[in-house]
């Protein structure tokens, strides 16, 4: 028979690794008392597959498409990084045209991550409807990715020196299906008729109407502000320590954005703002996501006009001349020998990057993605570590949930944006 | 605009003095080796000279050196290279540090400057056995529960040394020594300088 002087001990439970919302393989095991958070300890790692440790086992070429697959929801920002990191060991400028495409696919994956972001986080906490408005988008951002480089996700278009290949100049269209009659095909391509590009600008023309339309669902609604105000809070100064960067920053109301501070690419020819947040609780994040979306589709504005203006005075290359880094062109391969050796060379052995150690990072979707890339002066790296925002981000999950409902830290891991594919490496 | 290295560099002497083994400027990035006995004041020095203020940590990992240039390394094997930021000032500094001992590597914890490296020093730990004195929860992170060994230094095999399959008659899921042979399509080459010079 218990009296007043039983133990009293805490609960511990399980959350994950199967749970819709931990986004991906999170064990969480949360420490409760009742219903309040007293520790939260992640287990991650169930989505480790040693990428930095597979980098050094293969070429530089190689290891691009391992990249994708870190942050499968901003699949070129870590590309990117990648290129840039061993662009600056070689010491090569890209041309100005693929730094343009570069940005603009920082842009649209950038905007297809806040959309998934958005997404789910309203599911998380009950609105199902946003979920369904934000991937109506997502698949006309998937088709640019797939009309470019022939996959939807995981592209591999951003290579040293460049990118795979210029846009193209038509974009695909729908095909006759029984279910559908001509009319219904009419308009689904009726903005498919031109190029890559027009099709881009089309989309950036009417996307400023649907961050809108997303906005109404949410900002103002009661449920949603229940939800998200003062969940989570950090102070610049936490937000600092914890090692946040990126709208997690931004949030707590710090001004910095390395397209702004430490420009890289075109970021500094271009206009764009950084909103930040105020009291750095889940609901300002939210409104610096949903602002960068439309700051992000300025720039995609910005990018198309000066890559049609470029196109018009005749486009100019979109990968370095070099052909100890970027392969011949196919016709010359086929009939120059010299070439034929560089395009052997090039993908058997692969490029050779000079001794030495450099670190490059992005502004990516979800905070700073950097890479650390140190040669010997191999045709393979002799290490390379990836710096994934989400590590520190999550890293922050129990300082952050302490204290709050069991309910709430559904709301900090959506609030977070965390995707294992690049916590886990 | 950021400072430019070189005058990060002066900064980062005035702060440090003689702590600096040596310092280096490559690609516009600044990286300075300390000796691992200075690694806590150096850090905290970092962060508290507000000419420098690194407030925020980037990213702290381990490097095994053992397989430089196919072995040709002279010197200790384990280094660990913090990457520092400084939202306030906006630079960036690299430091590194040599652990002195190479069968038990150990630093000291840098969870009283910087909370951030919390995970990081758990995967340096994991991945290369570094040691953190003084890390209030220096456990495994990316590995899996009950994993033996450091994956990421260079004498691991990159396909490991146990896999694991369901086993129909025992009903439950078994480690056994790995059946596949590792194999090396690309061979790894260092070429010396004038290769391909003419």
């Amino acid at each position: 028979m218990a009296d007043a002087s039983t133990e009293i001990r805490n609960y511990t439970i399980n959350f994950g690794p199967q749970h819709p919302a931990a986004h991906g393989v999170l064990r969480l095991v949360l420490e409760l008392d009742g219903e309040v958070i007293v520790r939260a300890d992640p287990h991650v790692g169930l989505l480790h597959r040693g990428t930095e440790k597979l980098a050094e086992t293969r070429t530089f070429l190689q290891s691009v498409p391992y990249m994708d697959r870190l942050d499968y929801m901003s699949m070129m920002q870590n590309e990117h990084a990648y290129c840039m990191a061993i662009e600056k060991l070689l010491g090569i400028e890209v041309p100005e045209r693929a730094q343009y495409i570069r940005v603009m696919f920082d842009e649209i994956t950038r905007i297809l991550n806040h959309l998934l972001w958005l997404g789910t986080h309203a599911l998380d906490i009950g609105a199902m409807t946003v979920f369904i408005y934000a991937f109506r988008e997502r698949e006309d951002l998937m088709d640019m990715y797939e009309a470019v480089t022939g996959a939807r996700m995981h592209a591999a278009y951003y290579r040293p020196g460049g990118v795979y290949r210029d846009l193209p100049d038509t974009m695909p269209q729908y095909e006759v299906v029984h279910r559908k009659n001509a009319a219904d095909l009419r308009r689904m391509n009726a903005n498919r008729q031109g190029s890559v590009l027009d099709f881009i600008e089309d989309f950036s023309k009417r996307f400023f109407d649907r961050v809108d339309e997303y906005e109404t669902l949410l900002t103002d609604n009661r449920i949603w502000k229940q939800r998200t105000v003062g969940i989570g809070v950090v102070t610049p100064d936490r937000a600092k320590a914890l090692g946040f960067t990126g709208p997690m920053l931004r949030g707590s109301g710090i001004v910095w954005d390395l397209r702004r501070m430490q420009p890289y690419a075109v970021y500094d020819k271009l206009d764009f703002e950084i909103p930040i947040g105020r009291t750095g609780d889940s609901y300002d994040r939210y409104l610096v996501r949903m602002e960068e979306m439309r700051q992000s589709n300025r720039i995609i504005g910005q990018c198309v006009n000066w890559l049609k203006a470029d196109s018009a005075r005749g486009a100019g290359p979109v990968i370095v001349e070099n052909h100890k880094v970027a392969p011949p062109k196919r016709e010359a391969m086929k009939s120059n020998m010299e070439e034929l050796i560089h395009h052997f060379k090039l993908f058997t052995e692969g490029m050779h990057v000079p001794e030495g150690e450099c670190y490059a990072a992005v502004e990516h979707s979800k905070g700073e993605f950097g890479v650390y890339l140190v040669s010997d002066g191999a045709n393979k790296p002799y290490r390379l570590k990836l710096r994934a925002p989400g590590f520190s981000h999550l890293a922050g999950l129990d300082e952050m949930s302490r204290g709050h409902m069991i309910a709430d830290v559904v709301a900090i891991i959506g609030t977070l944006d965390i995707v294992f594919g690049d916590i886990d490496r | 605009m950021p400072l430019s290295p070189e005058v990060l560099l002066l900064r980062v002497h005035d702060a440090l003095g003689d702590s600096i083994l040596n310092s280096k400027i490559a690609q516009g990035q600044v990286t300075i080796e300390v000796e691992p006995a200075d690694w806590l004041t150096v850090c905290t020095t970092l962060r508290d000279t507000p000419a420098l203020a690194f407030d925020l940590m980037i990213d702290l990992c381990g490097v095994d050196y053992s397989a430089w240039k196919d072995g040709n390394w002279e010197g200790r094997r384990f280094a660990v290279v913090l990457h520092l930021l400084s939202v306030r000032r906006n630079h960036r500094l690299r430091v590194r540090t040599f652990c002195s001992d190479d069968e038990l590597p150990i630093l000291p914890t840098l969870m009283d400057v910087w909370p951030a490296v919390n995970w990081f020093e758990r995967e340096a730990f994991d991945l290369f056995g570094i040691v953190f004195d003084g890390h209030p929860d220096l456990r495994r992170i990316l590995t899996d529960y009950g994993f033996i060994g450091h994956p990421f230094r260079k004498d691991f095999p990159v396909s490991g040394h146990v896999e694991m399959r369901y086993d129909p008659e025992l009903k439950r899921v078994i480690y056994q020594p790995v059946s596949i042979e590792p194999r090396e399509i690309t061979p790894r080459i260092v070429r010396e300088d004038t290769y391909g010079a003419g």
